[in-house]
């Protein structure tokens, strides 16, 4: 499965850089979006696949037993997406902000600082 | 000896408020501290000179064998005491010289830093002391030069001393780096016993080579020397002090210090005595070419800092102790002169010496000073300059085999007289020229300085035994190390008729010589000049343009404005750096779909690939939210398949929220357009896919790649134990790593604020925003 991933990951890649590339803002934000979710799933899969139990101890034991999926990249994913989603809500409003003020949504038409 | 040191920094703080108190005198009470510290150096001559070194060290950074360590023998207290007394001259000429002046203050402040900073060098143990110290003393001469900042000409040439001696100085810190790790040791004073190791190592050359670097480029020897003229915009204290007495001297004092373990050698030999006499050659020709008295002194001095430098390369007993009389000599009758051109031009309004002439009658004992110092520096007895010269010959014949040197020595020397008798002569004596503004007599700030230092080398040669005792022997014993045994040094004025004195007497003649034929060298050299005109300083011009060229045209190739280009440039670093890694180490697995992988999986895998296009082919906004969304949810699926709740949990909510916000927002935004054109779409889409390709590769190589024992068994057994906590991820979250989950919450509450003071956010003006 990880190397099935692996193209999955790849694709996600592929088609945020197509989109952060092009001149629409609307465009960016979407290939943002899709960055952060081909970033998050490239830490998951790198980490180790197991579809095995979740990282939980039972009750009455001290340690999980093992084979239980690894809770490192997990933690890390959880602080990911919740930051991700900061950046892009903000984003989102900058850029209804941005197009108020310039009427447009095309990058190359935001050429100086003076609304 | 540590406060001594660091007083001058502390004074450096307080002086720049003295003027405020009182517009007289503060250039005598800022001198009691330079006064002070040549006293308390004084103090130590006794003991110095009976043999004693002091050793004082405070720990630094201890496991980088960096310690704040400041060793006194008797080169350091030659140098220490030449620092400290002509300073204490110098803050009382400078007094006069800027009287009045705006910002006297703060020159005061630069002068006692950079003193300070100075006294740093010559006694710092520990090499990386020595080297912060030696920077500092780059700073302050920087800041010194470009005193008189509203004149480009200052600027410029503060700029040129600043890059020419600091990346001299870079050059330094990475050879006395490798010398420190050739030597095993960090500390100066140990190195003198390890100077076989050093010799021997493979890196000896490229030491030697970077030390010279560092050493040529702030004594300004050939080919740097072009900084030490242009440095002559600064103020005439600062050319007394810092360009004639003290911080030039700095890497021949490097030279002189390491002499002990890196002398002796034939690269040794070469490198320094021949940089050296090139030096002396190239300053003397200069000098005598020269009609502006500062710059006349300038190239003189750049003369002299070439014999100092060719007598250490010579490595002989008599080479160093004739350098340190000739060094003392010189920080003396050169610092003087340079104060004595201050005053004429302070009092004349003119440097030219071909338009000033006669002004004993106006100025005796400014015209006193510099004949006592001219005498010094023609090379006629009593003077200590005489035995300077004396010794340099006496070193240069004895050198044997390498006959060439005398000749070129004799001739320096021959120099030297004109010069003086320009400096000296020309100037006071002669029929009396108009000037710019009336001669008269200096203030007593002004010849004060001078005469003392023009005093003291005369007192020095007629004392010359107890020079030799207490000054110059110590010192010289300290460069020679261990290598020779000791010789002690006599110095005295009547040898009896030896060849030198006879060589002596034939400079002087000669230089007379050159002085009446100064007009026809001055004829010769305008035919000269074209050749000239492609000498360093013109090169430095040239990489300094070239430099800024090449900033702007990389500025203009990768800051072009459009978000695009930078993505792309980061893209293509990232995807050119990782891919060179990867090559190679990738290899694609037989089979994609084993028959590990099931079905639903394998349905997972191909539903994100196809929403993921979905999202880039779209042509309606809503349509790409909705397949932003579904991609959402399936990584949210990948989550729940591979066990981790949590994260499915999460992604789920956020991904929800993410997709209305965007529905709400993209409903009042312009619909798609396709702006790029065909070209550009397949260029992207082409660059986009070889970024994709080499995450796959990077993914590839990392999960089939060696595998590393995870650190999570760490948290896995202290998570119930420790943190009474049995959802491992919650608890590396809140518990584990508390800190970085403060700094996400931060982040999110800063987008927060951002999120609502856009919408807040009204313009004042409407028309204007439309």
């Amino acid at each position: 499965m990880e190397t099935l991933l692996a193209f999955v990951i790849g694709g996600l890649y592929a088609s945020a850089v197509y989109l952060m590339l092009r001149r629409s803002l609307v465009k960016l934000v979407i290939g943002l979006a899709l960055l952060s979710h081909g970033a998050n799933l490239l830490i998951f899969t790198i980490g180790g696949l197991t579809r095995t139990r979740a990282p939980i101890i039972a009750e009455g034991d001290l340690v999980p037993a093992p084979p239980f999926a690894d809770p490192l990249p997990q933690a890390l994913i959880l602080t990911a997406i919740v930051i991700s989603f900061g950046v892009t809500a903000f984003a989102v409003v900058l850029l209804q902000r941005t197009y108020q003020a310039v009427g447009s949504d095309d990058l190359d038409r935001m050429k100086t600082t003076d609304t | 000896m540590t406060f001594a040191v660091l007083s001058g920094f502390l004074a450096a703080v307080v002086v720049p408020f003295l003027p405020r108190f009182g517009r007289y005198g503060t250039g005598r009470t800022v001198a009691l501290v330079p006064a002070a510290l040549t006293a308390y150096f004084g103090s130590y001559i006794q003991p110095v000179g009976a043999g004693e070194t002091f050793r004082t060290s405070y720990a630094w950074a201890p496991a980088l064998r960096v310690e704040f360590s400041l060793h006194l023998d008797g080169l350091g207290l030659l140098f220490a005491l030449l620092v400290s007394g002509i300073g204490a001259l110098v803050a009382i000429y400078a007094g006069g010289y800027l009287s009045g002046h705006r910002h006297l203050g703060r020159f005061y402040g630069f002068l006692l830093f950079f003193m300070a900073s100075m006294l740093g060098v010559v006694l710092a143990d520990n090499m990386l002391t020595l080297f912060v110290f030696w920077e500092l003393t780059s700073l302050t001469s920087y800041l010194l030069i470009g005193f008189d900042h509203e004149r480009e000409e200052s600027r410029k040439a503060a700029w040129q001393a600043l890059l020419v001696t600091g990346g001299g100085g870079l050059a330094l810190l990475a050879g006395l780096l490798m010398l420190g790790e050739a030597a095993g040791t960090m500390e100066l004073s140990e190195l003198a016993s390890r100077g076989g190791d050093v010799r021997s190592h493979a890196l000896y050359l490229p030491i030697l080579l970077l030390i010279l670097l560092g050493a040529f480029t702030k004594s300004a020897q050939f080919p740097f020397h072009f900084w030490l003229p242009s440095a002559m915009e600064a103020p005439a204290p600062v050319s007394a002090y810092l360009h004639s007495a003290t911080m030039v001297k700095a890497g021949v004092y490097l030279l002189a210090r390491l002499s002990p373990a890196m002398a002796g050698t034939d690269a040794w030999w070469y490198l320094v005595t021949l940089g050296g006499t090139a030096t002396m050659v190239c300053g003397a020709y200069l000098a005598l070419c020269g009609t502006d008295l500062k710059r006349i002194l300038a190239y003189s001095t750049v003369s002299a800092l070439g014999v100092l430098v060719m007598l250490l390369g010579m490595g002989s007993v008599l080479a160093a102790q004739a350098a340190m009389v000739f060094l003392l000599a010189h920080a003396l009758y050169k610092g003087a002169l340079f104060m004595v051109a201050g005053a004429v031009d302070h009092e004349t309004g003119s440097r030219d010496v071909d338009r000033l002439g006669g002004l004993w009658r106006a100025m005796p004992v400014t015209a006193a000073a510099a004949v006592l110092a001219a005498l010094s520096m023609a090379g006629i007895a009593p003077f200590f300059g005489f035995l300077g010269k004396e010794m340099l010959l006496e070193a240069s014949l004895e050198s044997g085999g390498r006959w060439f040197l005398l000749p070129v020595v004799v001739l320096a020397g021959a120099v030297f007289v004109a010069v003086a008798c320009m400096a000296g002569f020309r100037v006071f004596f002669g029929s009396s020229l108009p000037t710019p503004k009336q001669p008269h007599e200096a203030p007593l700030s002004l010849w004060l300085g001078p005469l003392l230092a023009s005093a003291v080398g005369l007192a020095l040669g007629l004392f010359a035994s107890y020079a030799a005792a207490w000054i110059v022997s110590p010192a010289a014993t300290a460069i020679l190390g261990e290598r020779t045994g000791h010789q002690p040094l006599k110095l005295a004025l009547w040898h009896g008729l030896t060849p030198a004195l006879a060589l002596s007497g034939g400079s002087i003649l000669l230089g007379l010589l050159v002085y009446a034929n100064r007009g026809r060298i001055l004829q010769m050299n305008r035919r000269l000049e074209v050749l000239l005109r492609h000498g360093p300083a013109w090169w430095y011009d040239l990489a300094l343009g070239g430099l800024n060229r090449f900033a702007l045209a990389q500025t203009r190739l990768l800051q072009t404005g459009y978000l695009r280009h930078y993505l792309l440039v980061i893209f293509a670093a990232t995807v050119g750096l990782s891919g060179y890694v990867l090559i190679g180490s990738v290899e694609l697995p037989a089979r994609l779909l084993g028959p590990e992988i099931r079905f639903h999986e394998a349905a997972l895998a191909g539903l994100l690939l196809l929403a993921a296009l979905a999202a880039v082919r779209s042509s309606t906004r809503l349509a790409a939210v909705a397949a932003l969304g579904v991609v959402g949810y399936g990584v949210a699926l990948v989550f729940i398949l591979y066990g981790a709740p949590d994260l499915a949990m999460t992604q789920f909510a956020i991904e929800t929220l993410t997709v209305i916000l965007l529905v709400l927002v993209l409903y009042r935004l312009p619909r798609y357009a396709v702006l790029s054109s065909r070209w550009v779409r397949i260029r992207d889409a082409a660059f986009a896919l070889v970024t994709g390709a080499t995450v796959t590769a990077l993914v590839l190589a990392a999960v089939h790649g060696p595998a590393y024992e995870s650190v999570s068994r760490y948290y896995a057994e202290r998570s119930f134990a420790e943190a009474h906590g049995r959802n491992i991820v919650n608890v590396i979250l809140v518990d584990f790593r508390a800190l970085d989950t403060l700094g996400e919450i931060t982040v999110l509450a800063v987008a927060a604020v951002g999120v609502h003071a856009l919408l807040k956010l009204r313009p004042k003006n409407r028309e204007d925003a439309a």
